[in-house]
């Protein structure tokens, strides 16, 4: 069963890519959706089962390298940690291939796209169920490369191809930092198995080692290599650019990868080298502060953005912040229950802004919509179930999951843990003003569309409403059903030894502190209701006076402009310089260009031997003649 | 004046040079390309009797007597080709025959 849920997706791949094209499209669409809702509902069986705590299993496929003492197995580990993966994954993956059979109805391509999703989804399961950092390695690039062909799906679009270049560009960096952490932890470990790692992290807590000439605690040089690399795939300040112009992509695309799934791999491989990182004291530090400072950084641009989608995906960075705190101050559990109550919550916001998009042919700019709730009821409610989760509206699943990061935070001992409380209450005030924002822009309001789209605006089919329904009911129930399970009195039962856990009694947050909480969510709902919903002009006022400020936001703290003087430009001219002078001038000029040209060149004048006279011929062979003789002769 | 073997030699040398100058220096007609080689046949002739008469050797007679054969029916054949030649193309100068030519 196990083995079946990774596999069931990439023979739902190998059919679409190798003889999809042989059948009607539907048949693809059909078989990969059945492929996946099979996948889905075994890991929810696999997942229940964890539930009744289970011991964690490890099933060997066969041995992939045998080189010295590097021994690495294709492998399965299953636990508590990689059902949870498997629920979000499958389920998710699930309700974007229905939705997707409606989505891309107009698509010329579709086969390929259901390939492509297949195969995202089969690389993403391997990531998540390896046993050992290569193969890890292998589902992370795998995803990459799956979400560099699904960014740029519609490669006629510059702009896509574009996007799906800096995805992968970006990516590429903080690969660079996991591969050497991959390294690191081979030279350091001698094994790269989870379990070898894990049994003797505790020996190394000492351990200094020299790396670039300066002599570094082996554990935070390590980790934090495998941080970097988390960074760049979970978009975190700095390598955060990508994801943001990542929505160029279909949107079930951005729901799957860019929501849900892949971009938590980076929080995902946090929690699994736990036993690491747990010791690693500077870089959990680093990582606390790299989460709380994204959190609120992205969220502060999501406050001015006016596309649907890149809300909805800076909010993405925002949630990211809050699972990497939670994971730099120990509390993984904490992390993996957001990552969790995310996938759902944000799959379902992506699927709805989808939904809206559809409605509006393919408009995107928030300006331009307003009023829909009456045209599509349906996506409105699903868009608000949504919203109320992620702003941790009371009893929906984001409340359980950000109250227990933020408690977590306020008893930490960390350094920067009073800075990722204060700003985990912050960024909550700014996660309910942007969602609200984006409520009130799309469905409430007056109609700024134009009204024959407007009139035109109808409910998308119901293949694209089930997966929805699926997802506001995990976005509704998850919290309640399972945070026993992950951040309560069950947490040592269920994690079992999956995770590191923080021990010590479990505290509950100061009534006080909690209506703060409370009080920081509900000012940003009515902060955006005053704005946008009962002064239409205070927001243009407002953007006017604070001219400069808006238009930071607005251009996203000008990071892009910012690497592109730094990096780009100057990468840029280096480039031009190689390819110009070295290229062009020298190794073209002299290399082959030289070579033809001296050929054209002595042809000229060799051809002229050939004047087709036989007296000629017959001069040039008694000459020759004569030379061979006196050479004969004289020598 | 005794006559030696050198001035058979330098004679079979200056007939020799006058048919491969004929060859080249010739612009006009082919026959006098076929007369140039009989020249050159010629010397060389001369120069297998005088070894043969100086060395009291009879060889070099009877290969003269070979080469005079061949260069008959070198002369015949040349002499038939021409004339198709001719039919052919309606000319024998040789500044025009360069079909060779690449």
């Amino acid at each position: 069963m196990e083995i079946s849920i990774i596999f069931l997706p990439l023979m739902g791949f190998l059919f679409c890519f190798l003889i999809g094209n042989k059948f009607h499209y539907r048949i693809s669409q059909i078989l990969t959706t059945s492929f996946l809702t099979i996948a889905a509902i075994f890991s929810w069986i696999i997942f229940f089962e964890y539930l009744g705590f289970k011991e964690t299993e490890v099933f060997h496929l066969l041995n992939w390298i045998t080189s010295g003492s590097l021994s690495v197995d294709w492998s399965i580990r299953i636990d508590s940690l990689t059902t949870t993966m498997f629920i979000v994954i499958c389920t998710v993956s699930a309700c974007v291939h229905m939705y997707s059979i409606g989505y891309m109805k107009e698509d010329p391509s579709k086969i390929r796209f259901m390939g492509y999703l297949s195969l995202f989804t089969f690389f993403m399961l391997v990531l998540v169920s390896s046993n050992n950092l290569l193969q890890m390695f292998f589902g992370w690039e795998g995803v990459g490369l799956a979400s560099y062909l699904l960014i740029g799906f519609w490669h006629h679009k510059a702009s896509a191809n574009n996007a799906a270049i800096k995805a992968f560009v970006v990516n590429r960096i903080g690969d660079f930092g996991f591969a050497l952490g991959i390294a690191g932890v081979f030279f350091v470990f001698g094994s790269i198995d989870f379990d070898t790692i894990f049994n003797n992290a505790k020996n190394f807590k000492e351990h200094q080692i020299i790396f670039a000439s300066i002599e570094f605690s082996t554990i935070d040089l390590l980790c934090f290599l495998l941080f970097v690399g988390a960074m760049g795939k979970s978009a975190q300040l700095g390598l955060h650019t990508w994801l943001p112009d990542a929505m160029e992509g279909p949107t079930p695309v951005s729901a799957l990868i860019h929501a849900a799934t892949m971009v938590t791999a980076g929080v995902f491989m946090v929690a699994r080298m736990s036993p690491l990182f747990a010791l690693a004291e500077f870089t959990n530090i680093f990582i606390t502060f790299i989460g709380a400072a994204t959190a609120i950084f992205t969220a502060s641009i999501a406050l001015t953005q006016n596309d649907i989608k890149r809300v909805i995906a800076y909010s993405t960075c925002s949630q990211l912040g809050y699972m990497f705190f939670a994971a730099g101050l120990g509390a993984y559990n904490a992390s993996i229950f957001h990552l969790m109550t995310h996938g759902f919550f944000k799959a379902l916001l992506f699927l709805s802004a989808g939904s809206v998009i559809y409605a509006m042919h393919h408009e995107q700019d928030m300006r331009k919509m307003g009023g829909l709730y009456n045209k599509i009821p349906f996506t409105a409610l699903m868009m608000w179930i949504g919203s109320l989760a992620i702003i941790g509206f009371p009893y929906f699943s984001g409340y359980y999951s950000k109250e227990s990061i933020l408690e977590n935070a306020y008893f930490a001992s960390n350094y920067m843990a009073d800075f990722a409380y204060i700003v985990g209450i912050l960024t909550a005030l700014l996660t309910a003003f942007y969602s609200w924002r984006l409520l009130f822009l799309t469905f409430h309001g007056e109609n700024r569309s134009e009204p024959e789209i407007f009139d035109h605006a109808n409910e998308s089919p119901w293949v694209m409403r089930a997966p929805l329904v699926l997802l506001a009911f995990g976005s509704i129930f998850a919290g309640v059903f399972f945070s026993d399970y992950y951040i309560g009195d069950l947490k040592n039962n269920f994690w079992n030894h999956a995770i590191v856990l923080i021990h010590g009694k479990h505290h509950h947050l100061p009534f006080l502190q909690t209506l703060i909480i409370k009080t920081s969510v509900a000012l940003g709902i009515l902060i955006a209701s005053f704005i946008y919903f009962y002064n239409k002009n205070f927001a243009s006022k407002l953007s006017k006076n604070l001219n400069f400020l808006y238009s930071i936001l607005l251009n996203k703290w000008y990071v892009d402009e910012i690497y592109k003087i730094i990096f780009v430009k100057p990468y840029f001219y280096i480039a031009n310089i190689f390819w110009k002078k070295g290229d062009e001038q020298i190794i073209d000029y002299y290399g082959p260009n030289g070579i033809s040209r001296l050929v054209s060149f002595s042809s000229i004048y060799l051809s002229r031997f050939q004047s087709g006279y036989v007296y000629h011929y017959a001069f040039a062979m008694l000459g020759g003649l004569i030379i061979i003789l006196t050479w004969f002769f004289y020598y | 004046m005794i006559i030696t073997l050198d001035h058979f030699l330098f004679l079979g040398a200056i007939i020799f040079t006058i048919g491969v100058l004929g060859i080249f220096l010739n612009k006009k007609n082919v026959i006098i390309i076929l007369m140039s080689i009989e020249l050159i046949l010629l010397s060389v002739n001369i120069n297998f009797i005088a070894f043969s008469v100086f060395l009291n050797d009879l060889s070099g007679q009877i290969f003269a007597m070979l080469t005079l054969t061949v260069a008959a029916a070198e002369a015949a054949i040349g002499l038939a080709i021409l004339v198709v030649f001719f039919r052919n193309l309606g000319s024998i100068e040789v500044s025009k025959i360069n079909k060779l030519k690449g």
